[in-house]
């Protein structure tokens, strides 16, 4: 019997020459380290960011960043940034042309509430028209913390079972934000 | 550098042209010439200040709008022409009261083609109609707002956000 191994949160069998384990993992742990993240930045935050894929903080260490600026390539859609009302129908055109599975990271105060534009021409929040993964707080936040926010990313695409996306919760969910989808729900 | 004209000189040459359009001096602390007009001679004096041999106005500012609610009923929209003279370094404000149920003015996009966008800005925030624009719509905001947003009867707040006590907010 082989040694049962956790490496780098993943469960393996582990004999000689070769290792054991879920077709699901391998996929979950290949795409986790190889996000293809469509940045769509607005503003502050969007600095923040492109502070966190240069040099100092370089992201792409991490397997956290090819870089797609073609949606259709994409399977996580950075928002950092105010998205205004009129923005609104842009962004969900966006997230609409990714091909699945694709997540959502939301960065700083504003594209996660409105932040401090409590406005009539701001949306007060990216989730009342896409469904976001995971939150990054702070006005900006550092890289550090949007790191912390693409680790939590990973940390869900690594779990995420094959047939999430075809769940009944999934089309409920995306027929709740009014996302045309063809998920049968069975 | 020193203006060539002083504001006198200016307005009493509007005064002399314009006669009783010309409705009243406003007093600045800015020392910035601003004269309330009639809203059916604004086209006419705009376009007499940019071909004047001597004053020569051909620069637009900006225009916008202001809502005082509280005005006397037909005076409750201003909407306010800065104009500017680069030759001479010197600018005016001219200021229209409009009547909040028929805001209807003549545009100036034919004297500046400058006025366009900030007609529609201020058509956009204010409902301020400028007829004969020739693209009169909404340039800020969504297509779908049904109001105009700086009139004070409407919230300057998004209405619908949960998170925030009006306590300790201000709302």
């Amino acid at each position: 019997m082989g040694k049962i191994t956790a490496e780098g949160n993943f469960e393996a069998i582990n004999y000689e020459g070769f290792q054991l384990t879920k077709l699901d993992t391998v996929i979950g742990v290949a795409r986790s380290n190889s996000l293809w993240p469509l940045p769509f930045a607005t503003s502050c935050c969007g600095i923040e960011y492109m502070a966190s894929m240069a040099p100092n903080y370089d992201i792409a260490r991490f397997g956290m960043e090819r870089m797609s600026f073609s949606p259709r390539q994409a399977d996580l859609l950075i928002v950092a940034g105010t998205i205004s009302k009129k923005l609104a129908p842009v962004l969900k055109q966006v997230y609409e042309q990714m091909a699945e599975p694709k997540w959502v990271l939301c960065v700083g105060a504003c594209a996660s509430s409105g932040g401090i534009f409590d406005t009539y021409s701001v949306l007060q929040g990216i989730d009342r028209v896409i469904p976001v993964d995971v939150y990054v707080p702070g006005c900006p936040p550092r890289p550090e913390q949007i790191i912390d926010g693409i680790m939590n990313i990973q940390a869900l695409v690594k779990h995420e079972s094959l047939r999430r996306r075809y769940s009944p919760e999934y089309k409920e969910l995306l027929d709740n934000y009014n996302i045309e989808n063809d998920i049968d729900g069975k | 550098m020193e203006s060539k004209f002083t504001n006198d000189q200016v307005f009493d040459a509007l005064k002399q042209q314009f006669g009783d359009a010309i409705l009243s001096l406003e007093n600045t602390t800015d020392n910035y010439l601003t004269v309330f007009v009639q809203p059916n001679e604004a086209h006419e004096m705009i376009q007499w200040l940019y071909n004047h041999a001597e004053f020569k106005v051909q620069f637009l500012t900006n225009i916008t709008g202001i809502h005082y609610p509280d005005n006397e009923e037909g005076k409750e929209l201003v909407l306010v022409y800065h104009l500017h003279s680069l030759q001479n370094n010197f600018r005016l404000r001219l200021k229209c009261y409009l009547s909040i149920d028929n805001p209807v003015i003549a545009t100036i996009t034919d004297i500046f083609s400058a006025a366009n966008w900030l007609e529609r800005e201020t058509y956009d925030l204010f409902g301020i109609i400028f007829e004969n624009h020739p693209n009169l719509k909404r340039i800020l905001n969504e297509d779908s707002m049904d109001y105009h947003p700086m009139r004070k009867e409407y919230h300057l707040e998004d209405q619908t956000r949960q998170d925030k006590d009006n306590r300790f907010f201000g709302r």
